[in-house]
């Protein structure tokens, strides 16, 4: 494996070259282990930045019918804590850059929370973020977080007040996750205008870049987010729909995949 | 937030970002409220008019002779919808209105939260949303029809294994969306802070009156308090006037279902082990990678794969102790009930009623005292227990 990139190197490589940073999401072995490496494979090929890749959970409250079933996708196909390491270890054969893991709490509390950060880290994790881990929960987390240098994301939204920021700012490292919808994941037709507002709020607090998922489904939404000012947007929803569209045809599934991704990407240059 | 929701270790505000506002929101509320004078006044007579408070105690003759020991009962199942869960929606119907909040959304398993919540919002006018799982909307047909007349809308789960906790996981992904105008009407003591105390608070009106009622009567406090355990609301109500008095036994009687031993029970805290599910760290029934597995009991109120982290505090610190009681050792005891009271007990309090009965005859237990707290009414479940004594109706 060669050295992983870092949030801040893959930040400073993409604003040289004056772009923002596309990262795509997927859930870790959906449809299933072998088809989900290839995805993460043609998504590198085709311009990602960064990568998040989710551990699929049972009862995922925060996220959409599209996320849900990717989750049951790869649960009936035999997805494990275990496998999903092995799934990070295998795209580390092939790319340096950034990983950040999207997992719910409970998954890392039943495998206790040291040990998870632990072999997160020794795997080539860099960042670790739990959708239903508020900074109140988290002090085991981010202790273990900064014991193994993994960084600590959380989410931020338009509801978050100002006194909220600042504590998020104290707990994160990497960059802040802006959400920038209110509700749950999901490909939406247009980026609220609020969103502009948000991120210049959320500067006054954090110097952490700030990418913004959540909703994030065409060019336009990239486009749009990136001018805000955001360092970086997170693509998870409008990707996985091309997997359930196309589970009858790997072949169509890679190629509609590549075209979107790369249209993705070049929606982050300015 | 003010307080930070925690039973020992347990609890908490496991939840997304979108929600901690609202979460804020309504625990200012509820600390507001709790103690407002009209608003008590307002909750009193709804509790008094509506639902039908204070429920009596009945000392169970005939059963306390054949099992030679004073068995009374909180006659919870005497309430307006057939069961404690009134308590509750009434409570937490009335925040909502005095928070301003147009719309109530409510989880239902076998209908009996949606109906008692179909009905306060009826009575109060707010539109209410019943999440319900798919499975169960199949099985439930007469509830849907039930919470349809009272003007709710009830809107089926395709997600997960279409049940109770999926009802629970779509709940929580309205309220992300709709914070602004919606209270999430949670039926029971679990869920992120500050839902299990303030369903606590709503429902210890029963141990209130249960104290008060058996002293009257005994003129001492009983020697066990024995009530059944699923997301344990109607338990901590009435557990929560006794936890003090170190010589009350408490006695939590959790859906065994087939048997431990047979994996399909939803004997969360007998058998389960610490996990964060739904907002809250508590027992959860769950695979070695942290998975949540499904539940199974007779009972579709004892059939959740978590349980209130107060329950989880109360065992841990060995204030309660919790026993798994089988469907069959269930329904014996729903025939026991019907057959020397002539009260039908629902599925879920005949849980509490065989726990009663295996500690009455226990030789050390002999003469004791044992109050019982009879969370619900049968009728629900007329045509599920004929169809399992193999009676045609």
């Amino acid at each position: 494996m060669n050295k992983v990139e870092s949030y801040e190197e893959m930040f400073k490589r993409v604003q040289k070259k004056n772009e923002g940073a596309f990262v795509p999401f997927v859930v870790a072995g959906d449809p299933d282990f072998g088809t989900s490496l290839q995805i993460v494979q043609t998504l590198v090929n085709s311009g990602a930045d960064a990568l998040e890749i989710g551990f699929a959970f049972s009862d995922p409250i925060a996220d959409g019918p599209t996320v849900q079933d990717a989750d049951v996708r790869a649960l009936d196909e035999g997805m494990t804590t275990d496998r999903g390491f092995e799934f990070i270890r295998r795209i580390r054969e092939f790319t340096s850059i950034p990983i950040g893991l999207l997992v719910y709490y409970n998954l890392i509390y039943k495998r206790g929370v040291d040990r998870f950060y632990q072999e997160a880290h020794e795997n080539g994790i860099n960042a670790i973020l739990s959708a239903d881990l508020p900074p109140e929960e988290a002090e085991d987390a981010v202790k273990a977080a900064k014991k193994y240098g993994v960084d600590q994301i959380f989410l931020a939204a338009q509801t978050t007040t100002n006194q909220r920021l600042k504590k998020i700012s104290e707990f994160s490292s990497g960059f802040t996750y802006l959400v920038s919808v209110m509700g749950v994941t999901g490909a939406r037709k247009e980026v609220k205008t609020s969103t502009v507002d948000l991120i210049k709020r959320i500067r006054e607090h954090n110097e952490l870049p700030i990418m913004v998922g959540f909703g994030i489904s065409q060019p336009e939404h990239v486009q749009e987010v990136i001018l805000a000012g955001a360092e970086g947007a997170i693509v998870g929803s409008a990707i996985i729909d091309l997997i359930a569209e196309n589970l009858q045809d790997k072949e169509k599934m890679m190629v509609e995949i590549s075209k979107n991704a790369q249209k993705l990407k070049e929606a982050t240059k300015m | 937030m003010i307080m930070d929701g925690k039973f020992g270790k347990y609890g908490g505000i496991f939840v997304p970002e979108l929600l901690i506002p609202a979460l804020e929101e309504l625990e200012s509320a509820f600390l507001k409220y709790k103690d407002h004078k009209k608003f008590n006044a307002d909750l009193d007579f709804y509790l008094s008019e509506f639902a039908g408070r204070p429920t009596g105690m009945y000392y169970a003759k005939n059963l306390s002779e054949k099992l030679g020991c004073k068995i009374y009962l909180k006659r919870e199942d005497m309430l307006h919808t057939g069961a404690h869960k009134i308590n509750n929606t009434l409570g937490q119907g009335l925040l909502a209105q005095y928070m301003g909040k147009e719309r109530l959304i409510a989880e239902t398993g076998a209908g009996q939260h949606g109906i008692a919540t179909a009905a306060v919002g009826a009575m109060l006018e707010m539109p209410v949303d019943v999440y319900m799982g798919s499975e169960d909307v199949e099985r439930q047909k007469l509830n849907v029809f039930r919470m349809e007349v009272s003007g709710a809308q009830v809107i089926p789960v395709e997600s997960g294994s279409r049940t109770l906790k999926d009802a629970i996981n779509q709940a929580m992904r309205d309220w992300i969306t709709n914070v602004d105008n919606t209270h999430y009407l949670i039926g029971s003591t679990m869920g992120p802070h500050p839902y299990p105390a303030m369903v606590k608070h709503f429902q210890t009106v029963i141990g209130k009156e249960a104290r008060q009622q058996i002293m009257e009567k005994e003129g001492s406090l009983p020697d066990a308090v024995i009530a059944c355990v699923g997301g344990g609301s109607n338990s901590i109500g009435i557990f929560s006037e006794f936890l003090d008095d170190k010589e009350v036994e408490l006695i939590g009687a959790e859906g065994g279902g087939h048997g431990i031993e047979s994996g399909n029970h939803g004997a969360t805290l007998c058998a389960g082990t610490e996990g964060v599910l739904h907002g809250s760290l508590s027992y959860v029934l769950q695979d070695n990678d942290g998975q949540i597995t499904e539940a199974h009991s007779v009972s579709a109120g004892l059939d959740y794969p978590g349980v209130g982290p107060e329950h989880s505090y109360l065992k841990t610190i060995g204030r309660a102790r919790y026993e798994a009681i089988t469907d069959d050792e269930a329904l014996r005891a729903f025939q026991l009930l019907s057959k020397y009271e002539g009260i039908m007990p629902a599925l879920e309090s005949a849980h509490a009623i065989a726990c009663m009965e295996k500690y009455a005859k226990q030789p050390e237990n002999k003469g004791k005292t044992i109050l019982v707290n009879l969370s619900g009414r049968g009728d629900k479940d007329m045509f599920l227990a004929a169809k399992l004594l193999g009676v045609e109706v």
